[in-house]
């Protein structure tokens, strides 16, 4: 298909299912959090607006807490299905890891899941709390094993190579390895990040169309709030995030700032727009600050920062897919920050629910979290090749032994199952939010006492 | 002490995956069933009586695929790798059905009787593929220096095949005797009705399957049939067709919990038919589950953590079924 062998295809339709996958779990775990804080306010405060919002949002949580359970399933399977290579030479330490994610978090999600969708008037209010609180942990201890594999991965320690396969050592070092700390902090305050920016769209909508019950103003609120906590929070863990790639990936950092050479020894710029090229091995209509690189990556004015012909050519990642992913993951960040920043500058002069224009701007910034998990995704994954396994495995020698029409028909089955159902599943959300969170309706979820329960 | 830590492992497997058939069996069995149920409101009655639930039972497959992985990774790698195909399927299918269960409700009007087909049909596509799934390890993998060797269709047999259907059958039995248990009035008999049905086609497909195995396999044949083997071994197809009778008996006589019960039974037995067949092999013909274990650094880090966790995990699963016990009326829950 398209001239693309085996290999290709595989890794396409890792990155493919992949990419719809995390989407699902960021919203899941922020609106998990968010339902319990929810119901939390609503037991100490009695105020009827938290318990509309948690009726509402409990709603489209349930839809999209189906989607990530279902997609999720399909990447447990595929390290087996398209990279047994993979599971044969790492099998003693990833499948660890995500048997503990299984019997952690997603037992735990689930185990309460349906008590905290069906179980309202099942249950005593108390308890209720609970198991929408386990539900949320259960989300939070998912993140902390998926991370720990993944970034395993990327800065591989406490194992030793025999017989041409992983065998763990120290299962501390494994889990804690060093770019764990800060991929964990990254992606979960990601996670919280997009959910309150979805939140605060769905918000702004409601606004815009004239709604400014109390209940869609305190939504927008609470999401706002969580946004100037941790968007500028996000840019700190992402810096960061970036010194320890610098540290142990530098082939990466190469990539991602499209810097080439070293041999003038000097500071390195900021290239902030160019097109990185690989056969030419140089970066085209660079627009740079000077000086700038080494200061963000160095902290010095002298010292230059990895450049990408200091590595072999076949040891170079995908240098114009990263250098533009990470841009436009900054570029959201920034847009972010600024959106938190002016809505407290609103908030002062009393009219954030009624600007217009910052509605408007909400409304669009509803993705822009999503967008950014799948470029920040994008570029840790892509500048990690051709590692599968950083130093380690090569992605090449981890690949199943399928045949290119055998791949090709997998990727569109793929393709087209994925963009329909996940498709109509976004499209019944947004239909769902358009609701609001005043209108009450009794759905599938009220499952009222029946005889013989006591 | 000293245990084998591989010997663990494949039990807690064993186990999983025996949770697994009983708690995704009776709710993929009701989307099965559901073809046969013409009443809307029915069809709702049904899917109510394990949608609180069915996100946990599914949950074990996925504990039953990461164990594997973790404990047996070249097991994981080979019968993953050679059954990608059916697994894939099986991946799509479950993604409909999964998502059914929300969007029957959720979607627009002119969009839920799609999400209803897609209920039944992936329930019953789920179904067919594992135990497609089921047979192709029993018929085993060509291997070669731990790598697979074999064909991508080679799981296109009669075997496997006849499986898949047997498999249907089963899941068929403990959904309508799931049903016998939550459901009251018409719907209750008719699926008192349907037990009867579904027992049939189960045992049928038990007697064939039994016969089968030992016919085309005759390392398998030799396991059973030796002696002293035989002695040991004949309690279990004795015990499960007494088990078979008592289930006809409970239906006549109108029981509500014991069909169930029996149908885990028969379940459990002909699983642990299933285990004797092929032990110690985890890939059958030739890789036993000494050759294909992770380190005794993964498999035991991996038990602490298991250990601990599992009682937990099914106290709060009883727990969650308790608070749902009773009976679903009909009519109650409606969108």
């Amino acid at each position: 298909m398209f001239g693309l062998d085996a290999f290709m295809l595989a890794r396409l339709q890792f990155a493919f299912t992949v990419s719809f996958h995390i989407i699902f779990p960021a919203i899941t775990i922020g609106l998990a959090t968010y339902l319990a804080v929810l119901e939390g306010l609503w037991l100490k405060t009695r105020d009827p607006d938290y318990q509309k919002l948690y009726h509402f949002w409990s709603k489209i949580f349930a839809v999209n807490f189906g989607m990530g359970v279902v997609s999720g399933l399909v990447m447990a399977y595929q390290f087996g299905t398209n990279w047994s290579g993979f599971s044969d030479f790492a099998g003693s330490i990833t499948g660890p890891l995500l048997t503990y994610e299984v019997l952690t978090a997603f037992f735990l999600e689930a185990g309460f899941l349906g008590v905290m969708l069906f179980g309202w008037h099942r249950v005593g209010e108390k308890l209720h709390f609970f198991a929408t609180s386990m539900v949320a942990l259960g989300t939070i201890i998912s993140t902390f094993w998926i991370l720990a594999s993944n970034s395993w991965m990327q800065t591989p320690q406490g194992h030793e190579i025999i017989d041409g396969r992983a065998v763990p050592v120290d299962w501390f070092a494994i889990v804690f390895n060093p770019s764990f700390p800060y991929r964990l902090a990254h992606m979960s305050v990601a996670a919280f990040v997009s959910s309150a920016l979805f939140v605060a769209a769905a918000a702004a909508w409601h606004l815009l169309k004239g709604n400014r019950s109390s209940a869609v103003k305190k939504m927008f609120s609470m999401s706002l709030s969580v946004l100037v906590l941790l968007a500028p929070l996000q840019a700190v863990i992402g810096d960061l995030h970036g010194l320890n790639t610098l540290e142990h990936q530098p082939a990466k950092i190469a990539a991602i700032e499209g810097h080439w050479d070293n041999s003038d020894g000097e500071a390195t710029p900021l290239i902030l727009f160019g097109m990185p090229n690989m056969a030419a091995e140089r970066t085209d209509y660079a627009i740079e600050i000077p000086l700038l690189g080494s200061l963000i990556l160095r902290h010095s004015l002298t010292d230059p920062i990895p450049a990408l012909k200091e590595f072999p050519v076949d040891e170079r990642p995908n240098s114009p897919i990263v250098f533009w992913s990470f841009r436009i993951m900054v570029g959201l960040g920034l847009l972010m920050i600024f959106q938190g920043l002016y809505s407290m500058w609103l908030r002062k002069k009393h009219t954030l629910y009624t600007s217009n224009g910052f509605l408007k701007f909400s409304l669009m910034m509803g993705p822009s979290g999503l967008v950014a998990i799948l470029a920040g995704w994008f570029t840790t994954e892509v500048g990690r090749q051709p590692w599968v396994v950083y130093g380690v495995q090569k992605t090449r020698d981890a690949v199943s032994s399928h045949g290119d029409l055998q791949m090709s028909i997998s990727l569109l089955c793929f393709l087209v199952v994925y963009s329909m159902v996940f498709g109509f599943g976004y499209y019944y959300m947004i239909h769902q939010i358009k609701k609001g969170p005043d209108v009450i309706e009794h759905d599938e979820h009220d499952m009222a006492t029946v005889s013989g329960r006591i | 002490m000293h245990f084998d830590l591989s010997v663990i492992w494949f039990a807690i497997i064993v186990f999983a995956t025996l949770m697994y058939i009983i708690m995704d069996g009776f709710d993929l069995g009701i989307g099965i069933l559901m073809p046969f149920v013409k009443n809307e409101q029915q069809k709702d009655v049904m899917v109510n009586s394990v949608a609180p639930v069915w996100d946990g039972n599914e949950t074990w497959i996925v504990l039953g695929g990461a164990s594997l992985f973790g404990a047996f990774p070249l097991a994981y790698a080979i019968i993953i790798e050679a059954l990608t195909i059916p697994l894939t399927l099986m991946l799509i299918a479950l993604i409909f059905r999964g998502v059914a269960f929300e969007f029957r409700f959720k979607a627009l009007e002119n969009h839920l009787k799609f999400w209803d087909r897609s209920f039944m049909a992936g329930s019953i596509l789920t179904t067919f593929f594992q135990g497609i799934v089921v047979g192709a390890v029993i018929q085993g993998f060509d291997v070669e220096q731990r790598v697979f060797v074999g064909g991508q269709l080679d799981w296109m047999a009669p075997f496997p095949i006849f499986c898949g259907f047997g498999l249907l059958a089963t899941y068929a039995l403990l959904g309508s005797t799931w049903l016998i248990m939550k459901t009251e009035g018409e719907l209750q008999k008719r699926m008192f009705g349907f037990t009867n049905t579904t027992l049939m086609a189960m045992i049928s497909a038990l007697v064939i399957v039994s016969v089968w195995t030992p016919l085309a396999y005759p390392s398998i044949a030799q396991r059973w049939f030796s002696v002293p083997n035989l002695y040991y071994l004949i309690p279990v197809p004795v015990l499960t067709g007494l088990v078979c009778l008592k289930i006809a008996d409970s239906v006549r006589k109108r029981k509500e919990r014991s069909p169930f019960m029996m149908a885990l039974i028969i379940v459990i037995l002909g699983f642990a038919g299933l285990g004797i067949s092929i032990w110690p092999n985890i890939v059958p013909p030739g890789i036993s589950i000494w050759d294909a274990a992770s380190p005794a650094s993964s498999q035991s880090f991996m038990l602490v953590g298991a250990m601990i966790i599992i009682p937990v995990i099914l106290a709060y699963t009883f727990w969650s079924y308790y608070v749902f016990a009773g009976k679903v009326k009909e009519g109650e829950a409606y969108h």
